[in-house]
């Protein structure tokens, strides 16, 4: 533990209301710490430069898992475990589940939240492709109010993000669509379970007769934050999908992603593999009509 | 030098027991678990929550202790290995890793255990498959893993009353 | 009499203790006013230290601070050469080098104040390869930067070139393996200037620490005392470095006055404490038409890194075992150990042998394939056999089968189906299966005449309750020396297992048994335990007081009576060689090892084109050990071997950058999880070492030499991709197929 514990506050707030005033009276004083996975990392190693945080983990208005004809709504503190047990998601948004489950251990996914998974930005996170290929919605809240923002339009760059300093993530709702339809996500990690991703892709696509009516595609790991590719995504809507569609998608993103060398991984494998695994989602796509 | 602030006091149950400690609030439960509170079977392996040794039940929950803040910890029900036996008698987890070779060096053995128990808890009969993902963030360098499934696997047949 | 136990599966002894939470490790411990400390180091890879800055706002009055100023003795980590400073002074040679140590009670303000001290090294030109420590790019040790060489010398090789019909060379390189036990290495030190100093600790080597403790203080050996904590792991990873920081808890707790706890964390056990050497192998090979070996030219180079420690030895081990148990009329081996500006490599399980052994399999693969021939029938040609002298002119003295060990593997896997159906079936997918396999053996108990050097000492003592205590300095680290000591002397004396107890490993009370290193401790050491278990029971029948047939009851009795009327009942016994052992060091020939275990391993594996992932999905390891202890325990070091085996073949990279550890954090260095290793098929077969207790070998670091290559020949066999590299992660696979495509 190398950090100076007496220095550091984590307070906290009775409510959400109480919290939302303490962001909005001392901006950027105040952080948010959630179910600390990821915070306690880097406290452990040192490296936690900020120092005074509100402890946002029992706040009951960030919890619980609601449902309208339109929306599964989560609350920002939605822990991987509760999404795993929530009886509908497999059904509805499995590639969520996926994610879910390969993030980290069972330890890991009882105390990690969405929305703090999310503000964490790290370009490598497990959620954030299949939220991406779901058209998830944020629901930032500070005390002058509520604003929705496409969760697609939330990351801007490395760490970079649309979230005010008096402001917190308080839901992710995630459109309910008409069922049917093309689903993929893969992970490809250090190892099979407890791992960092080296490329994860997220797609889902609606096709008929071999056209592509519909399609989105997200990865994380190859970028300086998880995002959709939207560019190989309009070379591919209303193609039919065959060799050559495939191909050409697939030089697209190529343009259209930046992965890097790291101690993990080199950025010739991430480039590699996520080539491979649109190519294979394509080719689940086209082996299901 | 930062500017040193005050410690908090924390009333939780450990074990089925009350306690009250004072800590600082980003105090790891493993510290508060290990230095204060005097229940030194909980590990610190790695300090990053890679390792799972330092696991404990958190309100029935399986979580790295090395990443759970002491502030977090206020109301709430925390089982350690020490709570695990009832008095003498083991737990049949225990009694099966040691019969069973689930235990070499015993690092691991508490985190180990306590998400083998976690694991029954929700599922008494789990596939070999539910078992090794059950106990995926719980590392092993000594057995290679296979007396650890063998030592589960044995412990729910002694559960369900095979033998 | 009660039935013997010695084959049976007794409880554990320790057991309880560990699945309770109660057994007490290092960082378990707590002393009135006790001071937490730590360790200052250098970032630089060489240079000299210009200045040492104490930063303004910490309460340094506070503070206990030493440097190597504060060394009573000699200032130097005594091993074998003593070039490795405590503490360094004027120069550093590698990144994380030890130079201030600081002490305070509080372990947070402690870690504030490490923080606040600079150390300003001028830089030095410094080296991290093997390749440009051989050119001599830089002098950074000796003269030439070599630590050690050895020549191994049999027949006639230059000959034998001329009627080789084939000759096959091959390159290979192993990297470097954190060993990675889950306790993090950690000491508590107390200290008295009348005194001495006692040490606790987790720690493979009691007598190291202790020989190391008397130089740097210059004390007198009976004012040091190091007493054994439970061990979380150990590999060989706490066989040197612990030392180190026994030595720096010492002297925190000597310049202070009060106890001092080390505890690394394990970012920083990571990057400053040994790790696997890693490795240069080149085989040139000649072989016969019809597939025998003629010539075998082996160059074996090991990256030691700043500081000598135990490179010598670990050359001398990974030399002996580079030409496998083949039977060659005419093999040199040259070996060298080289200095390099990193952290000084160490003992890691398998000592040499995993990377001489992995570079063998994989070369004799390849071979085969040369030749036309299957790797089993290559290997079939040229297995040795009883009467036949090994590369170091040792001849073999038990009818070891290794073709029958292997058939074993084959049968217990499926080999031969499996090969035939992959073969077929991998063509045109995406998702490939292989199988393959190493054959090797390994050697017990420590090189040549190292044992007689050791001269190990283990004494077995009654206690006034008729109960009978183990004297060792061997440690339990979860191997089960415990409980394979207790069933050894249980054995001996005809009593109850439960009878037995262990002594917490302290120097102060058990005799040097020498270190828990080299697959020695229950071989070697259980053979005392046994010889000395004997000796107390022939001491009590000569005395009158036991019979030559007793019950448990009666022996107990006879012990209390004894004591009651003569005083203390202990028997020691010491290491003889066994008789027509014989080394000849200066030439590097004849018996190097009183036995060794025999082996094949088996691995099957699936491969990912899209993904160039791997995963190894079934293993069998079949060997030949002479006699099973315990068979939980004994398959336990198998299984446990196996999979540190298959994270050296597949997961298991560090990252060097300036002869520092980058991915020091268990993050991002990947050991295998319980999803990464399958169920691993262990079988025994016994043909019994007379010297050993029961007949027993060593088998502690067999398992680790042959899985790699078991692991990577199954992938070349899966992809046609030659391997000449571990660790094979995707990215190497990647990069090796698309070379294969061009």
């Amino acid at each position: 533990m190398r950090s100076f514990l007496p220095a550091y506050a984590l307070e906290t707030p009775r409510d959400l209301a109480a919290t939302l005033d303490r962001l909005a009276g001392e901006p950027g004083e105040w952080q948010p710490f959630a179910g600390g996975t990821d915070l306690m990392v880097l406290l452990e190693a040192g490296k936690l430069t900020h120092r005074r945080f509100l402890n946002i983990w029992g706040l009951r208005e960030l919890l619980g898992i609601r449902e309208d004809s339109d929306f599964v709504t989560l609350g920002a503190l939605t822990t991987y475990t509760d999404i795993l047990r929530w009886p509908k998601m497999q059904h509805e948004f499995p590639l969520l589940c996926r994610a879910a489950r390969e993030t980290g251990g069972i330890a890991t996914q009882n105390r990690g939240t969405l929305g703090g998974n999310i503000a964490n930005a790290s370009p490598a996170a497990d959620s954030p492709p299949a939220l991406l290929a779901y058209d998830a919605e944020l629901e930032l809240v500070s005390a002058r109010g509520p604003r929705w923002v496409p969760y697609r339009n939330f990351h801007s760059g490395y760490k970079k993000m649309d979230l005010r300093p008096d402001e917190l993530i308080a839901r992710i709702r995630l459109p309910r669509r008409a069922q049917g339809g093309k689903q993929y996500y893969r992970k490809v990690g250090t190892r099979k379970a407890q791992a960092i991703s080296k490329v994860c892709f997220a797609g889902t696509a609606h096709i008929e007769h071999k056209r592509i009516v519909d399609i989105r595609i997200a990865l994380a790991s190859v970028a300086a934050f998880p995002f959709r590719a939207a560019k190989t995504e309009a070379v591919l809507r209303g193609c039919d999908l065959g060799e050559e569609s495939i191909h050409a998608a697939q030089q697209e993103l190529a343009r259209e992603i930046a992965p890097i060398d790291d101690m993990r991984s080199s950025a010739r494998y991430r480039l590699r593999i996520a080539q491979n695994l649109l190519e294979d989602f394509l080719t689940d796509c086209s082996a299901a009509h | 030098m930062p500017e040193a602030r005050g410690k908090i006091r924390v009333t939780c149950t450990v074990n089925g027991k009350a306690m009250k400690f004072s800590a600082f609030p980003m105090e790891r439960l493993l510290d508060v678990l290990r230095e204060q509170i005097g229940l030194t079977g909980t590990k610190e392996g790695c300090g990053e929550g890679e390792c799972g040794a330092c696991s404990v039940l958190l309100d029935s929950k399986l979580v790295n202790s090395c990443l759970v803040p002491a502030a977090q910890v206020e109301g709430a029900e925390i089982r350690t290995i020490e709570g695990l036996a009832t008095g003498e008698q083991l737990h049949a987890v225990q009694e099966c890793f040691i019969t069973h070779g689930g235990a070499q060096c015993g690092i691991c053995t508490p985190g180990m255990i306590l998400a083998a128990v976690n694991l029954l808890e929700r599922n008494p009969q789990p596939a070999e498959a539910d078992i090794r993902e059950a106990l995926a963030g719980n590392l092993c360098r000594c057995t290679g893993y296979t007396k650890i499934f063998e030592s589960v696997v044995r412990a729910c047949e002694a559960r369900s009353g095979k033998s | 009499m009660p039935t013997p136990v010695i084959g049976t599966s007794v409880r554990r002894k320790e057991g309880r203790e560990k699945v309770t939470g109660k057994a007490r490790y290092v960082d378990d411990l707590k002393f009135p006013g006790m001071l937490h400390g730590v360790t200052v180091r250098s970032s630089a890879p060489r240079g000299t230290i210009r200045s040492i800055r104490f930063a303004e706002g910490i309460p340094w009055q506070e503070f206990t601070v030493v440097t190597a100023a504060d060394i009573p003795g000699k200032n130097c980590v005594a091993l074998i050469v003593d070039d490795q400073p405590c503490l360094a002074a004027g120069v550093v040679n590698h990144p994380e080098e030890p130079v201030v140590l600081l002490a305070h009670a509080d372990a947070y303000l402690l870690e504030e104040a490490r923080r606040a001290v600079s150390i300003e090294v001028e830089p030095l030109p410094a080296i991290f390869s093997i390749e440009d420590s051989l050119a001599r790019k830089q002098i950074i040790w000796g003269s030439d930067n070599t630590f050690q060489s050895i020549v191994v010398e049999k027949g006639d090789l230059e000959s034998a070139w001329r009627k080789a019909d084939r000759i096959i060379e091959g390159e290979y390189f192993t990297g470097s393996q954190e060993q990675l036990y889950i306790e993090p290495q950690g000491m508590v030190a107390t200290a008295d200037r009348r005194k001495g100093i006692t040490i606790w600790g987790s720690l493979q080597c009691p007598y190291y620490i202790h020989k190391s403790l008397t130089a740097l203080f210059d004390l007198p050996p009976e004012k040091i005392r190091i007493i054994q904590m439970e061990t979380g792991g150990g590999f060989g990873g706490k066989e040197e470095y612990p030392s180190m920081i026994a030595c720096h808890a010492a002297l925190l707790a000597w310049k202070s006055g009060k106890p001092v706890k080390i505890i690394y964390d394990r970012a920083e056990d990571m990057a400053a404490t040994t790790k696997r050497h890693p490795a240069r192998i080149r085989h040139r090979t000649g072989v016969s038409r019809d597939g025998k070996l003629l010539a075998m030219d082996i160059e074996f180079v090991l990256d030691g890194g700043a500081y000598e420690t135990l490179s010598p030895v670990v050359l001398s081990r990974g030399t002996i075992h580079a030409a496998g148990p083949y039977e060659c009329p005419n093999v040199r081996i040259r070996s060298r150990a080289v200095a390099t500006n990193a952290p000084p490599h160490g003992a890691f399980r398998g000592f040499g042998a995993p990377q001489s052994v992995f570079a063998l399999e994989r070369h004799f693969d390849r071979v085969a394939e040369e030749l036309d021939l299957t790797p089993e029938e290559f290997r079939r040609r040229n297995f040795i056999r009883e009467g036949q002298t090994l590369a170091v002119d040792q001849v073999v003295r038990e009818p070891v089968d290794m073709t029958r060990l292997m058939e074993r593997a084959f049968e217990m896997s499926d080999y031969h189906a499996k090969r035939e159906r992959f073969t077929r079936e991998n063509r045109g997918r995406n998702a490939k299966k292989g199988i393959g396999f190493a054959a090797f053996l390994h050697g017990a108990g420590f090189t040549g005449s190292g044992e007689d050097y050791l001269a190990s000492i283990v004494a077995v003592e009654a206690t006034e309750e008729g109960r009978v205590r183990v004297l060792a300095a061997s440690v339990e680290m979860g191997q089960g020396t415990n409980t394979i000591f207790a069933q050894i002397a249980a054995d001996a004396l005809g009593i109850e297992y439960d009878s037995i107890e262990i002594a917490q490993p302290d120097t102060a009370n058990v005799p040097n048994s020498g270190p828990t290193v080299a697959s020695r401790t229950c071989m070697v050491v259980g053979k005392l335990v046994e010889s000395a278990a004997v000796g107390l029971k022939q001491t009590l029948i000569g005395s009158g007081l036991l019979s030559e047939r007793y019950t448990a009851a009666e022996f107990a009795a006879a012990c209390r009576r004894y004591i009651a009327q003569r005083g203390p009942l202990k028997s020691t016994s010491q290491y003889a060689p066994p008789p027509e052992l014989h080394w000849d060091a200066k030439n590097y020939r004849g018996d190097a090892y009183g036995a060794y275990a025999w082996a094949v391993y088996v691995a099957e594996v699936s491969v990912d084109l899209r993904t160039f992932e791997i995963a190894v999905d079934d293993f069998t390891a079949v060997q030949e050990v002479g006699k099973v202890i315990h068979p939980v325990l004994a398959a336990g070091q198998i299984e446990g071997g196996v999979a540190q085996g298959i994270g050296l073949a597949l997961y298991e990279n560090v990252v060097w950058r300036e002869g520092r550890m980058v991915n020091n954090q268990m993050t991002n260095y990947i050991m295998p999880t319980s999803m990464d290793i399958p169920r691993i098929r262990v079988h025994f077969e016994e043909i019994p070492y007379p010297f050993g207790p029961a007949g027993a070998k060593g088998i502690g670091e067999l398992p680790i030499d042959g899985a790699a290559p078991a692991v990577i020949n199954a992938v070349a066999q899966a992809t046609g991709a030659n391997l000449p590299r571990i660790p094979v992660t995707p990215e190497v696979l990647m990069e090796a197929l698309e070379a294969m495509r061009a």
